[in-house]
């Protein structure tokens, strides 16, 4: 099939962006999203044209590196769907596809479809780790975890941290992906050492970065590929409720 | 050997709890949960005096009284009202001064789209914003109108019931009570769920009561309120 494409270019962090229109003919309808900008790279390489720059690695939908707004959607129209999950299928010939990067104050972009999401890693780095005891493995029935706690820290920690919530978000705001982050370690006992430093850090750190505060919209929710639930939203209010007043 | 095995990181300064709270986005939204409650509650009670209109004038005469010697001897006459105009004004300078900042934070330099579509979640943030400079207009002229007099043009000092009527007699009057109202009514149906969101008490399993209950309490508010210049149209009050 053939596709009409408008892109974002942007030269660097410090140019003036603008849409770009492209052809591609010869789409495969089994193709990736990924792939089929592959194959416009390939075309724009060949023609001594500076090809497309955009974020990937697995191409599996657990890394996080793909990161592109497709016809105003992060991550696309599909539902739980990563961009590099998202087959060409669900497009018809001839349609017209508009790609710009995540649009956010905090993720600023670096080129192209490319931006710098480091704003999370240094969320990450306030409070996204737990203490524990070099040496050997502990047994694996050591520390019994209730099964509603597993159960709340495995559905957080799916977050792979691409940011679509961010890009999602009407305020730029990065709730639901430091939710994610506080709920999963917050809910299990190998988190507990620092539960109270670590919902403080990590909300001290995120808006610092310059991410908008909640208006509980659910647009992050529903954009994010790895279904993090509005709920999580609550649960880090409720942590970091209860850490600053014993704060005091 | 390395004698250390982190870098040393500066001590935290600690702030006291408010000036913590006041610093971070969750915290404002804290402030505006608990002040926003605050003014629902005041809503109630003021919804619950209105409907004495039906009652005739006298009744609600007499409960307008009520209120300025509620307390009596202990607090001196009108102190209980004075008492809630200083609670209900702190709460509502706290409620819209921590909007206003949010808001400024999150539409400053926020990059736009190029695809000309609106980005999602706008429903929310529109209604919540809009509907809150309406709010505060409206809490302007509602005090001009019936509390100063100033802009009701058959006021008599004294007399609440006939200069309830004399507003809602107007075709403005009226037109200005209701889109506030429905203004209101929005503004609650977001509000009251993100307000338990906020306070960290929703859970799944709860939201699936929050959500039909915020509505509920937003329309037995508005509709509590319509009927009193519904009532006047209609000749019920006058
Ligand atoms: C007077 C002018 C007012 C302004 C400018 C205003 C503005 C706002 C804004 C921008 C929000 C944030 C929406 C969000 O983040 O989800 C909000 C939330 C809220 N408002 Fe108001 N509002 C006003 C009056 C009122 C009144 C009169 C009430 C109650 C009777 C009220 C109750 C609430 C509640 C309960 C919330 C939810 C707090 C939360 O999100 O946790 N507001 N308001
Ligand atoms: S919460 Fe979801 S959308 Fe946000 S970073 Fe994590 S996986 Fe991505
Ligand atoms: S490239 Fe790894 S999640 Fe898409």
């Amino acid at each position: 099939m053939r596709l009409n494409l408008r892109i974002w270019r942007q030269a660097g962090i410090a140019h003036k962006g603008e849409m770009v229109e492209y052809r591609v003919d010869d789409v495969s309808p089994d193709m990736s999203f990924l792939e089929m900008l592959d194959v416009l790279n390939e075309r724009l390489t060949l023609a001594g044209e500076d090809p497309i720059a955009f974020d990937h690695d697995c191409r599996e939908g657990i890394c996080g590196m793909c990161s592109l707004t497709i016809d105003g959607e992060p991550h696309g129209p599909q539902r739980s769907t990563t961009t590099c999950q998202l087959h060409m299928r669900h497009y018809r010939d001839g349609d017209t596809i508009t790609v710009e990067p995540w649009r956010a104050k905090a993720f600023p972009v670096v080129k192209d479809l490319v931006v710098d999401r480091s704003a999370f890693d240094d969320i990450i780095a306030s409070g996204g780790y737990i203490s524990a005891p070099t040496g050997s493995a502990p047994d694996a029935h050591a520390t019994p975890v209730a099964k509603a706690d597993a159960d709340a820290a495995f559905e957080n920690a799916a977050c792979i941290g691409c940011g679509a919530c961010v890009a999602a978000c009407p305020n730029g705001s990065a709730m639901l992906f430091t939710a994610a982050k506080v709920v999963h370690l917050n809910a299990l006992p190998q988190g507990q050492p620092e539960r109270r430093d670590r919902v403080l850090n990590m909300v001290d750190t995120m808006d610092d970065a310059g991410f908008g505060g909640c208006t509980l919209t659910g647009e992050c929710a529903t954009a994010c590929p790895k279904g993090i639930p509005l709920e999580s939203i609550s649960t880090l209010n409720r942590e970091y409720l209860k850490a600053s007043l014993k704060r005091a | 050997m390395a004698l250390d095995t982190r870098t040393k990181r500066p001590a935290k300064t600690s702030r006291a709890v408010p000036a913590a709270l006041w610093r971070s986005t969750i915290g404002k939204k804290v402030i505006m949960s608990i002040t926003g409650l605050i003014m629902i509650g005041y809503l109630v009670a003021h919804m619950a005096g209105n409907i004495k209109v039906f009652s005739g004038e006298e009744k609600f005469n007499s409960y307008a009284h009520w209120l300025r010697t509620f307390g009596e001897p202990v607090l001196p006459y009108e102190g209980f009202l004075w008492l809630m105009r200083v609670l209900l004004l702190v709460a509502v300078v706290a409620h819209i001064v921590s909007a206003v900042q949010l808001t400024r934070r999150a539409v400053k330099d926020r990059p736009r789209s190029r695809t000309g579509k609106p980005r999602g979640g706008g429903y929310v943030t529109f209604t919540m914003r809009s509907g809150g400079v309406i709010l505060f207009l409206f809490i302007i002229w509602h005090i001009l109108d019936l509390t100063t007099l100033t802009v009701n043009e058959r006021a008599e000092v004294g007399n609440p019931y006939g200069n309830l009527v004399a507003t809602f007699d107007t075709w403005y009057g009226n037109v200005i009570y209701i889109a506030a109202l429905l203004a209101l009514g929005y503004h609650l149906k977001h509000g009251i769920w993100a307000a338990a969101q906020t306070l960290g008490v929703g859970t799944t399993t709860r939201n699936r009561v929050f959500r039909p209950a915020a509505v509920l309490v937003a329309l037995v508010i508005t509709v509590g309120f319509v009927a009193v210049p519904i009532g006047v149209m209609t000749g019920v009050v006058s």
